[in-house]
Formats: structure tokens, sequence, C-alpha cells
């Protein structure tokens, strides 16, 4: 009896830990987002962040981070419901829940970086780490995630540069 | 009538979309022509004066075109907040570069809010792209 809860559980364990891995790439991309956004940084997973960031974040790109990250309307449309189809809401997949989670009813934020979750993910990472001049910030998430251009976030890709 | 409308249109269309540098060299010319009537010719000088002029932003920082692409449109750059890479400015050296008139217009009203916190006149668009095209 005990030894089969032991197997449970760690059956259990081990699926947590898979679906934990899943990949974060949206189902289907889209060109416009993927070229418009990583001009400047990567283009961050959609699912990290709920509809109503993505939507704030898109009516302010003339300010987006201090700077002018403006788009032709019809190019700004065009990446904005690709974003809210596949935001946290939309995407599924465990790691989607748990941002949505950690956020309150309203709160839109603008960094994926300010979520709960990622806080309570990166929380062994010490303050130092991130000032290393192969990482800079934790806006840099291939620095460490070897296969984030693809969507691949799992804990065997992690490589932290010294 | 129709039919050079449409012509005129056309020819309008495809130098937005599939520029040149000497498209856009001329239209930037007509510009600043409407801009300034005293407006005479492009400087490839005055175009390397501009992005390297340090400018006091608002924010603080002193600022040049030179800030993110470095002191040389040969080499590559640096973005100056994600720290991403800037492929160089120079068509000399990285060929798709004042290939595409909007993706051009696109950054000028970028960074010219960036650096400037305003948009660049025609003049200034024109002596800049003279300036890249003249290095060899």
């Amino acid at each position: 009896m005990k030894s089969s809860l032991l197997v449970f559980t760690l059956l259990l364990g081990g699926a947590a830990w898979a679906d934990g891995n899943t990949n974060l790439a949206p189902a289907v991309s889209n060109t416009k987002w993927k070229t418009e956004c990583s001009d400047c940084h990567m283009a961050y997973p959609p699912a990290l962040l709920p509809e109503r960031s993505w939507r704030k974040m898109m009516a302010g790109l003339g300010s987006h981070f201090g700077q002018d990250a403006s788009l032709d309307a019809a190019t700004a449309k065009e990446i904005t419901s690709f974003l809210a189809g596949n935001s946290a809401e939309r995407a599924g997949g465990k790691r989607a829940k748990k941002v949505l989670g950690s956020l309150g009813p309203n709160e839109a934020p603008q960094r994926i970086s300010e979520t709960a979750w990622f806080v309570r993910e990166h929380d062994e990472v010490a303050p130092q780490v991130w000032k290393r001049a192969k990482i800079g910030s934790p806006a840099n998430c291939n620095a460490c995630h070897q296969g984030a251009g693809q969507g691949n976030y799992s804990e065997n890709q992690i490589r932290i540069p010294r | 009538m129709t039919r050079f409308t449409f012509l005129i249109a056309g020819l309008f269309a495809c130098s937005a979309v599939q520029a040149a540098p000497e498209d856009l060299l001329q239209s930037y010319a007509v510009q600043a022509k409407q801009e300034n009537s005293q407006f005479q010719a492009f400087s490839a000088a005055r175009g390397e004066q501009l992005y390297h002029a340090k400018r006091a932003h608002s924010s603080g920082k002193s600022l040049s075109c030179a800030s993110c692409h470095t002191g040389n449109p040969k080499s590559a750059g640096r973005h100056e907040k994600t720290g991403k890479e800037i492929l160089p400015l120079a068509p000399v050296t990285n060929r798709d570069r004042l290939a595409d008139g909007a993706k051009v217009e696109k950054w000028f009203k970028r960074n010219g809010q960036d650096v400037l916190e305003r948009a660049c006149s025609a003049q200034e668009k024109g002596d800049f792209v003279s300036y890249l095209l003249s290095i060899k």
C-alpha cells in the first residue's frame, strides 16, 4: 500500500514536471508579432501575460518602456489580436494558469517579470546574477533559457552564464 | 485622367513598399523643398554631424544616433535598454539597409522621438541617408 502510494506520488510528480515543461511557443505563430517585437527584444510568449496586459501595452506603444515603438494601425491591430488570442486566458497549460492565478482580477502587469508567478519561479536567482554582463536583466530570457527562442523553457535547457 | 491617376498612385505605392535609396532621397527632396523653399541639396557632411551630435535628453541622458549605432555605422550596434544587437546601418556592410522605404520611415519616426524628442525634418532624413550612402 505504502509503496503503491509512493509510486502514485512519483507518477503525479512526474506528470506535473512534464506539464511544467510544455512548450510556450504559440500554437500558430504570427510573422508580424515575431518580426516587430524582436526588432528590439525577443518576442515574449503571449501566454505569460493576460489579455488586459497586452491590450494596455499595444495601446501605449508611443512610449513603450520610455521608447517610441509605434506601429502603423494595421500592424498594431493584427499583433494585438494575435496577443489577445494567445494570452494566458486562451493559451491553456499549467504555466498560463499559474500566471493568471498569481494576479489580481484587474492587475495588468506590463512586465512578465513583475508577475508573482515569475518572481516565485526565479526566487533562487540572486540579485547580482541578473546583473552579470551576459544576462543584464530579467528581460533577457535567452541568456539562461537556451531554448527560449523556440518557446522551450524546460529546466534542462537552463545554463546560467558566469 | 483616371488612368493617369492610377499610374501615379501605382508608382507611389511601389516606391513606398520597396524604395531604392535613390527614390527615398528623391521623395525627401520634394518634402524638403515644401518644408523650406530655400532648400538646395542634401549633404553627407551634415548627415554625419547629425549622426554624432550629442543631445541632452529630458531623461537626463546624453544621447546621439551613435549611442546605439556606435561611432561607426559600419559596425553592429547594441540596443541601449535591451542590449540586443543592432545590425550595421551602412548599406556597404548591410545590404538590407535603406532597401525598404516603410521601414526607414518607421525608424526615423521612432528614433527621432527617442533621441531628438521630435520628428526629423525631411532635410535631416535626406542628409542622414546621404551620409550612410557615402560610406565606402
